[in-house]
């Protein structure tokens, strides 16, 4: 028996949140690619914001909105290059309010 | 833009970088602090319980005007199953103390505070402001850092690094490595609000008392992972994390994780018409001593969560944070005071000392349960919960087997689940690597 839970929307989570976006400066870039790697695919179900959505070609795509900075993405796929992260400007990204 | 000469500079506001920034400052060095959030905090996640006794080391009088939440007068662990949990409950009012020794807190508001304190010691605090890369001198010893700010770079006889675990300048100068997959656990958490006689009725608390909920189990679907329920005063935080490796291996969403948590029906009742006010993610130093990266170098010392110092095993983080911070501080203060330079040489004073403390010790202690828990999750997080929660029921239901029939029901099933030897060698296993 698993536990019933209803359909969970990121979405629904993140707008409780705060964030200053840096409108046209994302901070983490996906590297152009045909297929992605199981780590790149698997970003798309266990970034905690689901930032990573594979689009209707089998790419993978990002979008850093809603990101938390929390480093999952890099700790799986900068090292191999498919990734690149940098800190949001200082001031910008995700403000806690409780933390 | 800043021209002077620092004595150090400490990248990031968090619990290491504050504790280190205010030693140093409160002895009278000339210290910077960097800190890339709008205001210290905003970009620090924690369950959160601090420890009284690490901070007193460092603010005698915090109880005065930090803001604290609830002093925690029980601990709860749980062993669950889908719909069950097995429970080792300690409640002691020798906890109402005067000086109590744990409390619960919430970090932006508690960073704030420290943060003032900092500048209070006559440090200077930067917000908003990326340290993007070191500076070196021609000999390869690090003088300060560059920052996204604009203008030269700025100058210091000794960085500290307390950047956090995900911290991008010492990895990308490789001073240590990045991470690995294994050593990191992602931690999801959210913030609900209820009014604070609500919480106090649901976990039989009176006044500043405070209730900690820790959980393993099916809850982290075979994954190493742990999930936790903390009393504030009027809200509860809630979250639940894994091992990235595990996350990556079964592609398990974390947020559906979460809720299976908030939905098993020991935990939702517990937060049940709360206002849920955030939701946050972060990643948790797992790897334990054998992941303790190089702590020093000519011109740099590292603290702290990037430095991988937390006890996994009593889910310690910010003490050993603040306290790594505290030493490297007072090392930093020696060293200035004899007049040395920061060399690589001298400031092997910071690991010497950290040895020499709780934190390297409590390390070293359990060097050998990462490995032991990370690469048996099924076994340890599925397959013993599931079981202790037969033996549970099996005892307690009363349907008109005779005991003994019971008994040997129990001990068949342990036996069908790990055979009489993997029984005697998971035990084995677990005593030696906990020694």
């Amino acid at each position: 028996m698993t536990i019933a839970v209803p359909t969970v929307r990121v979405e629904d989570k993140l707008y409780q949140n705060r964030y200053l976006v840096d409108a046209g400066r994302p901070h983490i870039k996906v590297r152009p690619h045909k297929s992605p790697s199981p780590n790149l695919l698997a970003l798309t179900r266990i970034c905690p914001a689901k930032c990573y959505e594979l689009n209707a070609t089998g790419q993978v795509e990002i979008a850093a909105d809603g990101c938390m900075e929390c480093g999952t993405c890099r700790v799986l796929c900068e090292a191999s290059g498919e990734i690149t992260w940098d800190y949001p400007r200082g001031g910008f990204g995700v403000l806690f309010k409780f933390g | 833009m800043i021209e002077e000469k620092f004595d150090a500079i400490v990248v990031g506001a968090g619990m290491a970088g504050n504790a280190a920034a205010f030693t140093m400052a409160s002895c009278g060095l000339k210290v910077l602090q960097l800190e890339r959030g709008e205001y210290p905090g905003s970009k620090n996640v924690q369950g959160a319980i601090m420890y009284a006794h690490m901070l007193e080391k460092i603010i005698p009088d915090f109880r005065d005007d930090a803001p604290l939440e609830r002093h925690l007068v029980e601990q709860r662990f749980w062993m669950m199953d889908n719909t069950s949990h097995a429970g080792i409950h300690y409640r002691s009012d020798d906890f109402n103390e005067a000086k109590p020794n744990r409390y619960t807190i919430i970090r932006a508001q508690f960073d704030k505070w420290f943060s003032r304190k900092v500048r209070e010691a006559g440090a200077t605090v930067l917000c908003e402001t990326t340290a993007t890369e070191l500076a070196y001198d021609t000999a390869g010893k690090v003088v300060g850092v560059r920052t996204d700010r604009a203008g030269e770079r700025i100058l210091a006889d000794v960085v500290v690094l307390a950047e956090g675990v995900n911290g991008l300048l010492g990895t990308r100068s490789g001073l240590r490595e990045m991470p690995k997959p294994e050593t990191v656990a992602l931690a999801v958490k959210e913030m609900h609000f209820l009014p604070e006689e609500l919480i106090e009725q649901r976990f039989g608390l009176k006044g500043n008392e405070g209730c900690v909920i820790e959980a393993a189990g099916t809850i982290s679907r075979s994954m190493t992972g742990l999930a936790f329920l903390y009393t504030n005063k009027e809200s509860i935080s809630l979250g639940i994390g894994c091992l990235v490796s595990d996350f990556a291996a079964t592609m398990e969403s974390p947020y559906v994780l979460l809720d299976a948590f908030k939905n098993h029906p020991s935990v939702r009742a517990l937060i049940a018409g709360s206002e849920v006010k955030e939701y946050a993610a972060h990643l948790i130093p797992e790897g334990g001593y054998k992941a303790v990266p190089q702590l020093f170098g000519d011109g740099w010392v590292v603290v702290g969560d990037a430095a991988q110092l937390n006890n996994a095993i009593h889910r310690e983080g910010s003490n050993l944070a603040m306290t790594s911070g505290r030493i490297a501080g007072e090392a930093i203060v020696q060293i200035k005071g004899r007049n040395l330079t920061a060399s690589k040489k001298n400031l092997a004073l910071y690991k010497t000392m950290l040895e020499s403390s709780f934190v390297l010790k409590d390390l070293r202690k359990h060097k050998d349960m990462p490995a032991l828990l990370h690469t048996n999750s099924h076994t340890w997080f599925m397959t013993y919960p599931q079981l202790i929660s037969l033996a549970a029921q099996n005892l307690v239901r009363v349907d008109g087997t005779p005991k003994l029939e019971k008994e040997k029901a129990t001990t068949a099933a342990y036996i069908a689940a790990r055979s009489r030897w993997g029984l005697v060698r998971d035990a084995l296993r677990l005593a030696f690597a906990w020694r």
